[in-house]
């Protein structure tokens, strides 16, 4: 007996029995189904974290001024001011490092006209765009001859812009910060919080210079913002700043750092991992599905070689093999999960654009995964197929042949 | 003497029914030349479905020789027995055996599925076998369609389509009324007498027995010729 005339065989004994067949194929449309709209919806948020990760920089460090102990009184973090341009300069030379942005931090009450605004102004270099990859709505962001001149210019986030200009454009206009009147030539985009809450949107930046000397008074910095070449270059750059900055403020032996560094590969690896995980959860508890979808066919495959035991002891009367009568219930078993595979594809793809169109989330349904779950399926009918298609091929012909 | 078709020595079959072994068949020996139409008889119990299966190929027996054709069966495998049903055995039952929800042309063509013929040959063939049986204008109507008498020709026509050296007939005029019966048997002495077919008839009908040749009775599991 050839293939086709076993497939024959097998969907002409489902045609007799449509709706069941439609109902046993039935668990597996809806198991296949949602095995690809759930990893659509686990990869998509997935690829939203990855995206929110590499706007805060995945591979970038954070190096901030260390905490010390003077006369028994430890100062908190961030309360000495060894931490300078120049030591951020010299990171900058080391090889690993496509990027440094150092940066001071204040806040005071921004002023236009008769509105005012509580922000946080950041004393930033040209850098910080790239190292933020953070691109403007309008205007531009200072250049290196700003920071040099300490200029009087700012680049506005959406949030304070939104607060003091409403509607109408800021650009050229000037505001006024602790007294010192800026002119506003940029306006960033909109960045919306950070994984923990700060509203990034909410701030002024301006050039390092002109808020160390103008705003604080200060020389040092509060905060070097390092980009490695590669995730790998930023784990060996901990090491190397941490030698680097040490040799440059004259730590000896045996004393403890100035500063502290933070690896923001760290945090993205946790939240990569997370994102891994919550897909392989959803994706298992859908698979569940498409298995209780395969004990289905099982089970009614069982109740057909019950059903059928005269059919298949007339089919062995008239010269059936045992393999002939694996076969056509194989075959009806896997034409069932199958086909219950390819329904469940679309239906897979409609849920997954429906939960992308009614919810904020994003759905990426990859080939992978439909591939997979297809496979899947084919497995789930071949293995529950199995069973009752031994069954039936192993019965006695005159015992099936006398089957009431 | 020409070679039997069927050749049995001493055969015996017993079988565990409720935990009781019975014996149904103690040393029959038979012997049927091709083209000839032979009768089995017994009272219910006798052994005769046992017989029938093992005639049949579709069991095989504790002891003796069973030749078909010249093949010994008792040394087959069940790929084997199921090439020697397909190939050398034609079977007409008591309540037809139709396949249920099949239409009949598709009934036919069962076993010539099996025997591994293509498909347009299968339908043509299947078509000429039904057409002899007067069932041209039925092809597409299923078992449950057919009156009786219908039911058993479309089973002679699958019975023989595959052009078996032997037909077995188990009580085929059991389900049928006195009418279609004597059409029936009329049907299979034609087949007998036109195309030299053998036949072996189990019934337990002596007016239906009056058709064969030769008249065998079974009586506790040994063959006896009729008195």
């Amino acid at each position: 007996m050839n293939w086709t005339t076993a497939l024959q065989l097998s969907l002409r004994a489902l045609g007799r029995n449509k709706t069941r067949a439609m109902l046993t194929a039935l668990g597996v449309v809806i198991g296949v189904g949602s095995v690809i709209a759930m990893l659509g919806i686990g990869s998509g948020a997935q690829q939203r974290i990855a995206e929110q990760l590499a706007s805060m920089g995945t591979n970038s460090l954070v190096v901030r001024p260390g905490s010390v102990t003077r006369g028994g009184v430890r100062t908190g973090a961030g309360g000495i001011t060894t931490l300078t341009r120049d030591d951020a300069d010299a990171i900058a030379e080391l090889v690993d490092v496509l990027a440094v942005a150092p940066s001071v931090r204040t806040t005071a009450q921004v002023r236009y006209r008769g509105t005012n605004w509580g922000t946080a102004i950041e004393g930033v270099t040209p850098d910080h765009v790239t190292v933020r990859s953070w691109p403007l709505a309008e205007g531009e962001f200072f250049t290196r001859r700003h920071v040099l001149g300490a200029s009087h210019v700012c680049v506005l986030g959406q949030a304070v812009a939104r607060e003091l200009f409403g509607l109408r454009s800021p650009l050229n206009e000037s505001i006024v910060i602790k007294g010192l009147a800026c002119q506003v030539i940029g306006v960033l985009t909109e960045k919306g919080a950070t994984a923990w809450g700060t509203d990034q949107d909410d701030a002024v930046f301006m050039p390092i210079t002109t808020v160390q000397r103008k705003l604080l008074g200060i020389t040092h910095i509060e905060r070097i913002e390092v980009t490695a070449v590669d995730r790998e270059a930023s784990f060996r750059l901990l090491k190397e700043i941490k030698s680097l900055l040490r040799q440059r403020h004259r730590i000896r032996e045996g004393q403890s750092d100035d500063f502290r560094m933070y690896n923001r590969a760290e945090l993205a690896q946790t939240s990569e991992e997370s994102a891994r995980v919550f897909t392989w959860l959803l994706g298992s508890i859908a698979s569940v599905s498409l298995l209780v979808g395969g004990i289905g066919i099982m089970n009614i495959m069982l109740v057909s070689v019950t059903e059928r035991t005269r059919e298949i002891g007339i089919r062995m009367a008239l010269g059936a093999r045992q393999r002939d009568i694996l076969w056509q219930f194989l075959l009806e078993a896997l034409v069932l999960s199958t086909a219950g595979g390819v329904l469940g594809i679309f239906l897979g793809l409609g849920g997954a654009l429906a939960v992308a169109r009614f919810s904020a989330l994003p759905v990426t349904v990859t080939p992978v995964s439909v591939l997979v779950a297809f496979l899947f399926a084919g497995l789930v009918g071949v293995f529950f197929g199995l069973h009752p298609a031994r069954k039936a091929s192993r019965l006695r012909p005159i015992e099936a042949l006398r089957y009431e | 003497m020409t070679t039997p078709l069927l050749q049995i020595r001493d055969l015996h079959k017993a079988y565990v029914l409720d935990g009781v072994t019975i014996h149904a068949l103690r040393g029959i020996n038979l012997n049927v030349a091709p083209g000839e139409f032979v009768a089995i008889m017994g009272p219910s119990g006798s052994g005769k479905s046992t017989l029938m299966n093992i005639l049949g190929c579709l069991d095989v027996p504790d002891d003796g020789d069973y030749h078909l054709n010249g093949q010994d069966i008792t040394r087959m495998g069940s790929d084997q027995l199921a090439a020697l049903r397909n190939h050398e055995i034609g079977f007409v039952f008591q309540n037809f055996n139709l396949l249920p929800r099949t239409s009949a042309l598709e009934n036919v063509e069962t076993p010539l599925i099996y025997a591994g013929v293509g498909k347009r040959e299968r339908r043509q063939q299947a078509r000429a076998a039904l057409e002899r049986m007067g069932l041209g204008d039925r092809l597409g109507h299923l078992p449950n369609q057919l009156s009786g008498g219908q039911a058993q020709r479309v089973a002679i026509a699958r019975a023989l389509v595959t052009k078996p050296s032997l037909l077995l007939a188990d009580e085929p005029t059991g389900n049928v009324d006195t009418a279609t019966s004597t059409e029936i048997m009329a049907l299979l002495d034609e087949l007998n007498q036109q195309e030299n077919l053998t036949i072996v008839l189990i019934t337990h009908e002596p007016d239906v027995a009056e058709h064969a040749q030769r008249q065998l009775f079974l009586r506790d599991g040994q063959l006896e010729a009729r008195a």
